[in-house]
């Protein structure tokens, strides 16, 4: 009962319904599958006994009439969101014994829809990482080649739904998290507008980049999981009230008229020509379809690597303020003093990059920096921003390799931080202009996963995934499985 | 752009992280590096652009006056490393 | 330590003190600032304490309706600019009663600025006080260094109460000028009903910068700062002590060092607060949680049109509609719930002018043509003055001695003016009144029922005073001749003698006038 499994929601919602499984069946079968490749590393925690239960609640509902076709699926949260009674570690020593007394929204919401929780994700600690290496819990290793990394920070969410453990789970997208471990997998990740998901119970990292959402095996199934997780939370101030639409209705509309904007600074120095290759490709297929290429400039493309990584290490300093060994979380040994309490518990919590990252981000706003670096940075961002905006006067989405490379090898860039910060080319820029973005498979090269990203309008998500929906109707990239030959 | 040990060392005491004076070092010249990606902001031209602090305009939204929240003292305090007699502890301070 | 033996009134020869005060008052919103746990002083522990309070790892800020109210309800008394674009900001430090490692409060874009307070000072000047800012943040929580041996105590409960802090610019330049304006804002954030004032309770806290110049220069000296100064006494013996002090370390060749200072009441000194090193780098910045915040040309008239009439306003309006002194007017404006009881009474006293004077300040309560004769307003005059001897008097004797405030008065203010128009009209004499007041502050009755049953009424038939008067001069041949031989004096013992046999209940006038005339025949 452990075979991994492509098939997505859309297919167990309907042999649930039909009674060829029943939900506590299809939770034990994602047990067992998780069970059955722990070399992967892609959970830090499995929580049997609650997902057997709450498997047991979804076939009551399911016998009185399910609404939500989420129903009685399986997923792994990423370790991020807040789980009540469920250890909850972001990655991290700091919080590696932590459990919340509260459940985040994104966590309730999933539970209204009787989904079924199975574990908790491996991830970059903190958010802070490209490559799920950066984990206190060990690396998580990606299902197409074990000695490569599954992308991060949602590595272990990427792993655990392209081996066919859960057809999805929950992700975080700060400077491309979702969408760049999406890529490095071969399945669907998507980046919702900012604002769109409720952060409440999402560990902070960067709070004006922090973006909840989803990686599955299609845009289809990620427009279930985006209905579900959608809307205003009154207890987030920086979530938007605008109405949740219906993303399943607005699937099927076609992509042909629809204008893609190819931005020449995506297909940087950088690219693997692979990766380039197998893009212009998925590109190309889309044009068949009736869409038409537009060419156009990003023209501050260049800097959004540089702005990211001043706003969100100085967002994250603040935010990770509060682990100190006092309330909560990982205190050292004996502590001297106060002063003591909050160096050891600090130094000995958290991991380098995440030290790193703070150093970085305490430096530019401390005073005599502030300018220079911050607001700076806020600025560069307005210009990023408004280079969006322009291009989307002329085309409807934005296209390009989510990635400049296929997955690399673990301990390949890990002791160089500029190295793996510069694998965010495409992505942050997206984080840094709040708008949301999708990675769907568009092939391969070496037999590792490309991924394809589409841009959008702020609250074109619908737009997004049907054009992804399209795509995957006349392609096969995202049903492919690891290990069964690509 | 180049940071020396003073700095690291102000920065990291800013920061409450504990870092051994052998690691300032080499903690410094990482800070310099990627801070040297932070220059090339430098480059650009700003004129008249203001920040982006928040990328979506919307008002604050704000919650009427209620007490909404119950005693949770038992199972916050819970959660600390050391708690007695319904207080966080922590080492003695002198003010 | 040596105490400065100079008095504080002392003059500084050739020295001006430089004084800013920074003051914290709580608002009184039943929640916090961005949770919704309660505000309540007392309870036990961290038991008011919710998930974002105690800043659990992805919990988020919801701003309070109540706390931008209030603070623009300040803004607008102090004549203020109200910000219609607004910005909280996050102040970065470490310390065990900041539970997120900052404290959420307002930095560049503050929701009130540039307003101005009028100060009367004892000696009789008023002096124009310019307030900077005035803006939100949430108080940090407690830490309590004596309740266990070895570890400092953490109490969240206050963490995140909401705070308007009051920055002043530094144009104080005495201690008495420094606490008569603390006193003012005080007295004012009272008036408006959105801090309750409770020092002890720690809901009203001053932290005052101080330095010195020399005399006629326009350079600021080095100021220390006095932090969490919590009573208007310590406040000025703070200020007064560290003036000296600067000066005295001036003189002598010495540098003030820019310092946070606690006062220390024991012994009569600031001294430096140890532990608060690294001269504070908050790396402040937009909080990203909190957007903007945006007040419309509506949301400041809604608040404009329940501001209650000022302090200021009303003390003036006392002296020239209603001629009360200038001393009564300011004792009865020193607290809202006083004049407010003082309003009632007058109104019930004399309900016209009471409607015509409250009429020029809110002309909406405009009654029918009011005649005010020179006749009328004399009387108007004379009744307003009755009303505040009272209140100011036997009511506010009452209250101390029960240790009530107004609000928990035995006396209502419509019973209160029911016995003062018994006096005017003659029914009891003053003196008798006060023994009504007594009876009715016990709980005896109304006015009217007590003067029945005790059967108080004034005597001031002038037959019975007459027939009184006549056996008091046969039963003292003596007194009246040494009276008629020129001692007038004397009168005062037949005065006292009649009042004796008529239980006090003489009509003091008519006794008065009867007894002169008798003994002049």
């Amino acid at each position: 009962m452990s075979t991994p499994s492509a098939e997505g929601i859309a297919h167990w919602a309907r042999a649930l319904r039909a009674r060829e499984i029943s939900a506590v069946e299809l939770t034990e079968r994602a047990l067992a599958a998780a069970l059955a490749q722990q070399g992967l590393n892609a959970l830090i925690s499995r929580v049997d006994e609650s997902a057997r239960a709450a498997a047991a609640g979804a076939d009551a509902v399911l016998a009185a009439g399910a609404e939500s076709a989420l129903c009685g699926i399986p997923l792994v949260h990423k370790d991020i969101f807040c789980t009540n009674a469920i250890r909850t570690t972001c990655g991290s020593r700091m919080l590696g014994e932590f459990v919340p007394p509260y459940d985040a929204a994104v966590v309730e919401r999933l539970a209204g829809a009787h989904a079924v929780t199975i574990g908790k994700a491996n991830m970059d600690e903190f958010a802070m990482g490209s490559s799920n290496e950066n984990s206190h819990f060990g690396p998580a290793r990606n299902p197409w080649d074990l000695t490569r990394v599954p992308g991060g920070s949602s590595g272990g969410s990427a792993a655990a739904v392209a081996a066919g453990i859960v057809p999805f789970a929950t992700g975080t997208d700060t400077g491309g998290s979702i969408r760049q471990p999406a890529a490095f997998c071969g399945i669907t990740g998507l980046k919702p507008t900012y604002g769109r998901v409720s952060r409440w119970g999402m560990i902070a990292f960067a709070s004006s980049l922090d973006c909840g959402g989803v990686l599955a095996r299609s845009a289809e199934d990620c427009a279930h999981v985006l209905g579900a997780i959608a809307g205003h939370d009154a207890r987030d101030a920086t979530s938007m009230q605008r109405p949740v639409e219906d993303y399943l209705r607005g699937l099927t509309a076609p992509v042909a008229g629809l204008r893609i904007g190819v931005a020449r600074e995506y297909f940087g120095a950088g690219v693997e020509d692979g990766v380039g290759a197998a893009v212009h490709e998925a590109l190309a297929a889309l044009k068949a379809k009736g869409a038409t290429l537009v060419d156009i400039s990003l023209s501050h493309a260049d800097l959004a690597i540089p702005a990211y990584y001043v706003i969100a290490p100085a967002e994250a300093s603040s935010n990770l303020a509060r682990y100190d060994g006092v309330r909560y979380g990982y205190r050292c040994a004996d502590p001297q003093s106060l002063d003591d309490l909050y160096t050891r518990s600090r130094a000995e919590g958290f991991g380098a990059e995440v030290k790193r990252r703070i150093l970085i981000g305490t430096y530019a706003l401390s005073a005599g920096y502030y300018d220079a670096y911050y607001l700076r940075a806020q600025r560069v961002r307005r210009l990023i921003a408004n280079d969006f905006a322009e291009a989307f006067k002329q085309v409807d989405l934005i296209a390009g390799p989510t990635a400049p490379t296929v997955a690399f090898k673990l301990g390949e860039k890990a002791s160089d931080p500029l190295a793996m910060y510069a694998a965010d080319v495409n992505t942050v820029a997206v984080n840094l202009a709040g708008l949301p973005a999708i990675s769907i498979p568009a092939g391969f090269s070496n037999g590792l996963p490309v991924g394809l990203q589409l841009i959008a309008p702020a609250f074109a998500e619908a737009r997004l995934l049907s054009a992804a929906h399209q795509f995957q109707q006349h392609t096969d990239w995202h049903l492919r499985m690891p290990g069964t030959g690509a | 752009m180049s940071i020396d040990s003073d700095t690291a060392r102000r920065i990291a005491r800013l920061a409450r992280l504990g870092i051994g004076d052998a690691e300032l070092a080499s903690v410094a010249s990482e800070l310099g590096r990627v801070l040297g990606l932070a220059d090339r902001l430098a480059s650009a031209d700003l004129q008249g652009v203001e920040p982006l602090a928040h990328p979506h305009e919307q008002g604050l939204a704000w919650r009427p006056d209620r007490v909404t929240e119950t005693d949770r003292a038992d199972s916050l305090l819970a959660l600390a490393g050391e708690a007695r007699g319904g207080f966080y502890l922590v080492p003695k301070v002198i003010e | 330590m040596t105490h400065p033996h100079s008095s504080p009134l002392t003059p500084h020869e050739g020295w001006q003190p430089v004084i800013g005060l920074e003051i914290h008052a709580q608002l009184n919103a039943a929640s916090k600032l961005f949770s919704g746990a309660s505000t309540a002083y007392g309870a036990e522990p961290n038991t008011h304490a919710s998930l974002v309070d105690v800043a659990l790892p992805g919990t988020l800020p919801v701003p309070n309706r109540a706390a931008l109210d209030k603070a623009i309800r300040f803004g607008l008394a102090v004549d203020a600019q109200i910000a219609r674009h607004s910005v909280f900001a996050r102040k970065n430090y470490f310390y065990p009663d900041l539970p997120k490692g900052y404290q959420i409060s307002q930095y560049e874009l503050p929701i009130v600025a540039h307003g101005h307070l009028s100060v009367r000072l004892d000696d009789g000047r008023t002096i124009d006080v310019h307030i900077e800012r005035a803006h939100l943040e949430e108080d940090a929580g407690k830490s309590l260094h004596d309740a266990f041996a070895a570890a400092t105590a953490i109490d969240l409960n206050r963490a995140g109460t909401p705070l308007l802090e009051i920055v002043s610019a530094p144009v104080l330049h005495s201690a008495a000028e420094a606490v008569a304006y603390m006193r003012s804002v005080h007295t004012l954030v009272r008036w408006l009903g959105i801090c309750d004032g409770n020092m002890q309770e720690g809901s009203f806290r001053c932290d005052a910068n101080v330095s010195v110049r020399r005399a006629g220069s326009d350079k600021l000296g080095t100021r220390t700062e006095i932090k969490n100064v919590n009573s208007f006494r310590f406040v000025e013996k703070a200020i007064e002590y560290e003036i000296e002090r600067q000066i005295r370390a001036l003189e002598s060749g010495q540098a003030i060092v820019q310092e946070t200072r606690l006062y220390d009441a024991a012994h009569h000194h600031t001294r430096p607060m140890r532990g608060k090193e690294d001269a504070h780098d908050y790396r402040y910045f937009p909080d990203p949680d909190l957007p903007p915040l945006t007040v419309t040309e509506a949301d400041i008239e809604v608040a404009r049109a329940t501001m209650p009439e000022l302090p200021q306003a009303r003390r003036a309006r006392y002296i020239a509609q209603l001629g009360l002194p200038d001393s009564d007017a300011t004792q009865l404006c020193a607290d809202r719930a006083t004049s407010d009881y003082f309003e009632a009474t007058f109104a019930t006293l004399a309900p016209a002018a009471a409607a015509a004077s409250t009429s020029e300040s809110e002309p909406e309560k405009v009654t029918s043509g009011v005649p005010r004769s020179p006749a009328d307003l004399a009387l108007a005059h004379a009744k307003a003055k009755l009303a505040a001897n009272w209140v100011l008097g036997e009511l506010a004797a009452a209250l101390n001695a029960s240790a009530s405030t107004i609000d928990a008065s035995h006396v209502a203010p419509s019973d209160l003016a029911k016995l003062i128009a018994r006096v005017n009209e003659g029914v009891i004499s003053g003196k008798i009144a006060k023994d009504v007041f007594a009876a009715m502050w016990a709980g005896e009755g109304d006015a009217d029922t007590i003067i029945a049953a005790r059967g108080l009424r004034q005597i001031s038939d002038t037959g019975a005073l007459g027939a009184t008067i006549d056996a008091l001069l046969a039963e003292f041949p003596a007194q009246l001749a040494d009276y008629r031989n020129g001692n007038e004096k004397l009168l005062q013992f037949f005065v006292g003698q009649a009042m004796k046999r008529l239980k006090g209940q003489a009509n003091p006038q008519q006794l008065n006038a009867l007894l002169r005339e008798k003994l002049a025949q």
